[in-house]
C-alpha cells in the first residue's frame, strides 16, 4: 500500500516534471544497493539535497563481502555482516525494496518487478554481479542440493558454508577454487584459504585446504600472502595454481580439472566465474565479452546508453583496478558528482580515487594493497610512484582492517 | 571580431578554471572516506584521524610528511604519493572548513 501510494507520487512528480522542465527537482533512480548503489545514492543526496534520489534494492538489508571469510573462519559474526538501509533514509533517499526488471533508455524510466516504472532524468545501475554455472558442469544441480558453495555473494551461502566447516571431520579436506581474473575481489580467494586455514589448525589441525587456482600464480599480493603460507600453514594449505575446474560432482564430493585429473574433498567451494548481473546484460550496458560494462572514468557513464551509470564489480575494470568495495564506493563518488554537475548544466570535475584493500591471513594479522588513479587523458590509470602493499603482515594493519571495514560500511549506508 | 573577443575570453577562463578544477578538494577528499569516515568523521574510537575541522596547516604538513617520508605510516606514505601540493593543499582546505 505504501509503496503504491509512492509510486503514484512518482508519477506525479514526473508528469510535473515534465510539464515545468526544473533541473532542481530532477530525479536520479539507482539500481542496487551494494557499496557502489548505496555510496552513490547517499552522495548524491549530500551533495544536492535539491534532487530526487531513489534507490532499487531487492533485499531487504545489506550484506557485506568484506569480512564475510572472517565469518567462514569464526573470527567475526554473521551480523556483523548485515546492515539495515535506514541510514540512507536519512540522507532523503527514497529506498524501495523491489527487483529492477528492465531499462528503457528512450523513455528513461526503470520497469520494477511488482509492477510500476519509475521515471528517472539520470540512472546509476551498479548490479553487482551473476555467474556462469553453466561453465562448470554438474555444478548448479550441486549447488542446488547444497553440496557445492561458493559463498562468493555474502548471504545464506556465507552461513552454509560455516556449518559445513563447522560439520567437517578432523582430517578433512577443504577444497576452494577460483577462476581466471578478472573476478569479483582479487585478494579475497587467497584471504579465504589463510583464515579456513587457521580456523582448521587451531580447531581440527589434522585437515588441509587445498587451493585451487585457474590463474597461473596469486593474483593479489602474492608474495605476503605466500610468505604466511610458509610460515603460518605449512604443510595444511596446498597452493596449486593453473588449475580449472570443469565439473563437479556434488554426490562423489570431487571435482575434475581440465587435464582430466579428479580430487575428492569433504567442503567443496568452487567459484564459478562472474559477469555484470542479468539487468546489465538485459539492458545492453555489457560492452565486453559478454561479461563486463565499459564506461567513461570521468562520469562513469556507460559506453554503450547515454545518461545510464554504471559502478562497481560490473564495470569492464580500467587497468590494475580491483574489482573491490574500496572501488565501488570510489566509483560511486565519481558518478555522484558528475550527476550533480551535469543535472546543473554544468561539465564534471575530476574525482581521484583511491584503493585500499586489507585481507586477513590469520585472525589476528593483515595485509593490504592500495593505489590512487586518476584520469590520463583516456582511463583511469595508478597515479606514478603511489600505493604499494604492506611492509609485513601485521596486527596493526588487522586493527586498520577492521577500521576500513567499519568507515567503509558507514560511508556507504550511514 | 567578436568570435576573437570569445576566444579570448574562452582562453582566460580555461587557464584558471583548470587550476580549479584540479584542486577540488571535495571531490579529492571524497575517496578517504573509506578509511577517514564521511566528511572525515570516523565511527567514535576510530584508530585513525578525524579529519573534520583539524586545521589546514596541519593536514598539508603532515600530508607532505607522508609524502616525503618523514613521517612513519602503515598506508598513507603510499597514498600520500599520489597527490601533488595544490591538490593536498586543496583537500586540507575543504577538511578544516568541516564541522567536527
Amino acid at each position: 500500500m505504501k509503496r503504491r501510494d509512492f509510486l503514484r507520487i512518482a508519477g506525479a512528480l514526473s508528469l510535473a516534471g515534465c510539464a515545468t522542465p526544473a533541473p532542481s527537482k530532477a530525479r536520479v533512480v539507482v539500481i542496487g544497493g551494494g557499496f557502489g548503489g548505496a555510496t552513490a545514492a547517499k552522495y548524491i543526496r549530500m551533495w544536492d539535497p535539491s534532487l530526487d534520489v531513489v534507490l532499487v534494492e531487492r533485499d531487504s538489508t545489506f550484506i557485506s563481502c568484506p569480512i564475510s571469510n572472517l565469518v567462514l573462519a569464526g573470527y567475526a559474526s554473521f551480523n556483523d555482516l548485515v546492515h539495515g538501509y535506514d541510514g540512507l533514509r536519512r540522507h532523503g533517499v527514497q529506498v524501495v525494496h523491489d527487483e529492477a526488471v528492465s531499462i528503457d533508455a528512450a523513455k528513461k524510466t526503470v520497469r520494477l518487478a511488482r509492477g510500476g516504472d519509475i521515471a528517472y532524468e539520470r540512472l546509476v545501475v551498479s548490479p553487482g554481479i551473476d555467474f556462469l554455472f553453466g561453465e562448470i558442469q554438474g555444478y548448479e544441480p550441486a549447488m542446488n542440493e547444497g553440496r557445492v558453495l561458493h559463498a562468493w555473494k555474502a548471504g545464506a551461502q556465507t552461513q552454509a558454508l560455516r556449518r559445513q566447516l563447522e560439520a567437517m571431520r578432523d582430517g578433512g579436506v577443504y577444497l576452494l577454487s577460483m577462476t581466471l581474473a578478472p573476478y569479483r575481489c582479487p585478494p579475497g580467494p587467497y584471504e579465504r584459504a589463510s583464515v579456513i586455514a587457521g580456523y582448521l589448525k587451531q580447531h581440527k589441525p589434522r585437515s588441509k585446504v587445498i587451493l585451487l587456482d585457474e590463474n597461473p600464480d596469486v593474483v593479489s599480493k602474492g608474495p605476503l600472502f605466500k610468505r604466511a603460507w610458509a610460515d603460518l600453514y605449512k604443510g595444511m594449505l596446498e597452493y596449486r595454481p593453473s588449475n580449472k575446474v570443469v565439473a563437479v560432482d556434488g554426490r562423489a564430493g570431487t571435482v575434475h580439472l581440465e587435464f582430466g585429473e579428479t580430487l575428492k574433498a569433504d567442503v567443496l567451494n568452487v567459484i564459478p566465474p562472474g559477469r555484470a548481473s542479468d539487468i546489465a546484460l538485459k539492458s545492453g550496458l555489457v560492452t565486453t565479452n559478454n561479461r563486463w560494462c565499459d564506461v567513461d572514468w570521468r562520469t562513469m557513464e556507460s559506453k554503450a546508453v547515454r545518461g545510464v551509470h554504471v559502478l562497481g564489480d560490473a564495470t569492464l575494470s580500467a587497468a590494475l583496478m580491483p574489482k573491490s568495495g574500496s572501488m565501488a564506493n570510489n566509483h560511486a563518488k565519481i558518478a555522484a558528482a558528475a550527476i550533480v554537475e551535469a543535472l546543473r548544466g554544468r561539465a564534471p570535475q575530476p574525482v581521484k580515487i583511491l584503493n585500499t584493500c586489507y585481507s586477513f591471513v590469520s585472525q589476528k594479522e593483515a595485509i593490504r594493497v592500495s593505489s590512487v588513479h586518476e584520469w590520463d587523458g583516456k582511463t583511469l590509470s595508478p597515479v606514478k610512484g603511489s600505493g604499494g602493499v604492506s611492509a609485513a603482515r601485521s596486527e596493526a594493519e588487522a586493527t586498520y582492517a577492521w577500521n576500513w571495514a567499519r568507515n567503509i560500511w558507514s560511508d556507504s549506508l550511514a | 571580431m567578436e568570435r576573437m573577443i570569445t576566444l579570448a575570453a574562452a582562453l582566460l577562463c580555461c587557464a584558471p578554471g583548470a587550476l580549479a578544477q584540479d584542486a577540488n578538494g571535495r571531490n579529492l577528499a571524497a575517496g578517504c572516506a573509506i578509511c577517514h569516515g564521511t566528511e572525515g568523521r570516523p565511527f567514535a574510537n576510530s584508530p585513525v584521524v578525524p579529519l573534520a575541522g583539524l586545521p589546514r596547516e596541519y593536514i598539508a604538513t603532515q600530508m607532505r610528511a607522508f609524502r616525503d617520508g618523514k613521517r612513519p605510516a602503515t598506508v598513507m606514505h603510499q597514498l600520500a604519493k599520489g597527490y601533488n601540493d595544490a591538490q593536498i593543499d586543496a583537500m586540507a582546505a575543504w577538511y578544516a572548513a568541516q564541522k567536527r
